[in-house]
């Protein structure tokens, strides 16, 4: 091996084997024996009064076997490394063998009969390819291997109070549901800020903000404490959430960078409850300890341009607005 | 002659015991003593020989790792990405055994009932791990992972500054500050922030490296 700390090692790998070969061969030509006329020999020992073992020759096909595995092992030996390093030249790595070079080749194969076909995809307009069956049953399989933990087999999504992993299927975009802009999240991950308000709001302005979040959603809320939390909404969440709560992108898709969501629309990234509001009212979201990270992560260095086109067609196909 | 030999070496038991162990020693020295000397074994290099980013856990991280090894994950996660097309294409660059030059143990494994977890870190965001861990049904259905709910309970690593010392006898190079403030640096945290900040570091070094 190339990386050996000195020549040394290699010295010492060979001679080693070079002697066990070695020992191998004498053993094998010192201790056969044939078959001689007359009485077969005894090996000289006695057991229980009169036991004896006869000292019979190895069979010969026995013998022979022994002979192939030395011989097999000289060419074995010969051909992985183990007299020293042949193998490994940094100059020409045409030349190099091993694990290494079998997973090249592999992937070289692969990249080969696979290669054409997400150049095609990936030089295909995306909503073109939202409708091609087989892009889009690509972009399963890969949506399946990479994306399916969070957002789920079946793209839907999770939701509860601590975690939110949109649905894909509802039409419903933080960002935007034309395909360049799923492109863009996937590519670059997203990560939705929202303030934490538990340094500037107290306990029940927060409650009262909740159960008017929760009333403009159409959920059962306190009547009282909701009237309250319109005048908390309009001076601490409007910049984000738009006037009427409809989301930033209501307020133009310029704003739409923002992400934050629209809540008067009954589909909620995290939990609807009144305690979960709060919670995240009071933390935040991806506002340092404590709250969630809201976060995306990217994807491009590691799927590479063309599988992230084929999801963000995919994506794309899962919505109405093909 | 060859059955006096024998004759020797069978009547005499501490020969035999001799060339038993001369027999047996042949393996090892040919195939485990060298990769103590070698460079792509014993250093932080990738398999190109490029130097790697490879640091030695953390306080939080190392009691993430010892609650890692309690509860048993290896026995259905390896941390071995094999340099096979189908493994990196799902997880990665292979593995290369500079990543682990401060796993002691390592966690390679060889049972996958659930994924191979090298390259988990930052794959996924903390919250999913934490939910995840709690109850896997909460954001994968399909998931035969059993749940963790015990985890969120304080953590309790006084000994882990022992653990680290114990760690530099064997080569890790922790300072003398690292270990004098690893109480501090896990004090209030819970078990799942120790199992997260653990999982969340695995397999950086090579992350988006094809």
């Amino acid at each position: 091996m190339a990386d050996f700390i000195s020549g040394f090692w290699n010295l010492y790998v060979s001679g080693l084997i070079a002697f066990g070969l070695l020992f191998c061969l004498v053993v094998l030509v010192t201790n056969t024996t044939s078959q001689g006329a007359g009485e077969p020999k005894l090996q000289g020992h006695v057991w229980d009064e009169n036991l004896r073992e006869y000292n019979n020759p190895l069979p010969r096909w026995w013998l022979y076997l022994f002979w192939v595995t030395v011989i097999f092992a000289i060419f074995y030996f010969y051909l992985f490394p183990g007299f020293g390093d042949r193998h490994s030249d940094p100059s020409n790595p045409a030349k190099e063998r091993g694990l290494r070079a079998e997973y090249a080749k592999e992937v070289n194969a692969a990249n080969a009969k696979y290669g054409p076909t997400f150049e095609r995809y990936l030089g295909t307009d995306l909503k073109a390819l939202a409708s091609d069956p087989a892009a889009v049953a690509t972009g399963k399989r890969l949506f399946l291997t990479y994306c399916s933990q969070c957002h789920g087999s079946a793209a839907r999504g999770a939701q509860g109070k601590n975690y939110g992993f949109p649905n894909l299927t509802d039409d419903d975009w933080l960002y935007g549901g034309d395909p360049e802009t799923i492109k863009a999240s996937i590519e670059g991950g997203r990560a939705g800020v929202m303030t934490a308000f538990g340094g500037t709001l107290n306990s029940d302005q927060i409650r009262d903000v909740a159960n008017y979040v929760r009333a403009i959603a159409g959920l059962t809320s306190d009547a009282a404490r909701a009237a309250r939390g319109r005048d908390v909404f309009a001076s601490n969440c409007t910049v984000c959430h738009g006037p009427e709560g409809k989301g930033a992108r209501s307020m133009g898709e310029a704003f739409a960078v923002l992400g934050a969501p629209d809540l008067t629309d009954g589909i909620w990234l995290y939990s609807s409850t009144e305690e979960a509001i709060v919670d995240g009212v009071t933390k935040g979201r991806n506002a340092g300890p404590g709250s969630v990270t809201n976060t995306m992560p990217a994807w491009k260095d590691f799927l590479g341009d063309a599988k992230v086109h084929i999801l963000a067609a995919y994506v794309h196909s899962l919505g109405s607005n093909k | 002659m060859a059955q006096s030999k024998h004759d020797a070496i069978e009547r005499n038991v501490f020969l035999m015991i001799v060339l038993t162990l001369l027999a047996v020693s042949v393996g090892g020295l040919v195939e485990i003593v060298p990769l103590f000397f070698q460079k792509s074994t014993t250093d932080a290099v990738d398999d190109k020989g490029n130097t790697l980013d490879v640091k030695p856990y953390d306080a939080l991280r190392l009691a993430g790792r010892d609650i890692y090894i309690r509860e048993g994950c290896y026995n259905c996660h390896s941390q071995m990405i094999r340099p096979f097309r189908a493994e990196t294409e799902r997880y990665g660059h292979f593995s290369v055994a500079g990543e682990f030059i401060y796993d002691h143990p390592f966690q390679w494994g060889s049972k996958r009932t659930g994924p191979d977890l090298a390259r988990v870190g930052a794959r996924y965001t903390d919250e999913w791990q934490r939910v995840h861990l709690l109850n896997p049904r909460d954001v994968v259905p399909e998931s035969n992972m059993p749940a963790f709910p015990w985890l969120d309970r304080p953590l309790q690593a006084a000994d882990i500054g022992a653990h680290m010392k114990a760690l530099r006898v064997v080569g890790v190079p922790y300072t003398d500050d690292e270990i004098a403030n690893a109480p501090a640096a896990v004090a209030g945290k819970t078990e799942l922030d120790a199992v997260v900040a653990y999982l969340q570091g695995l397999g950086l070094a090579l992350r988006n490296v094809r």
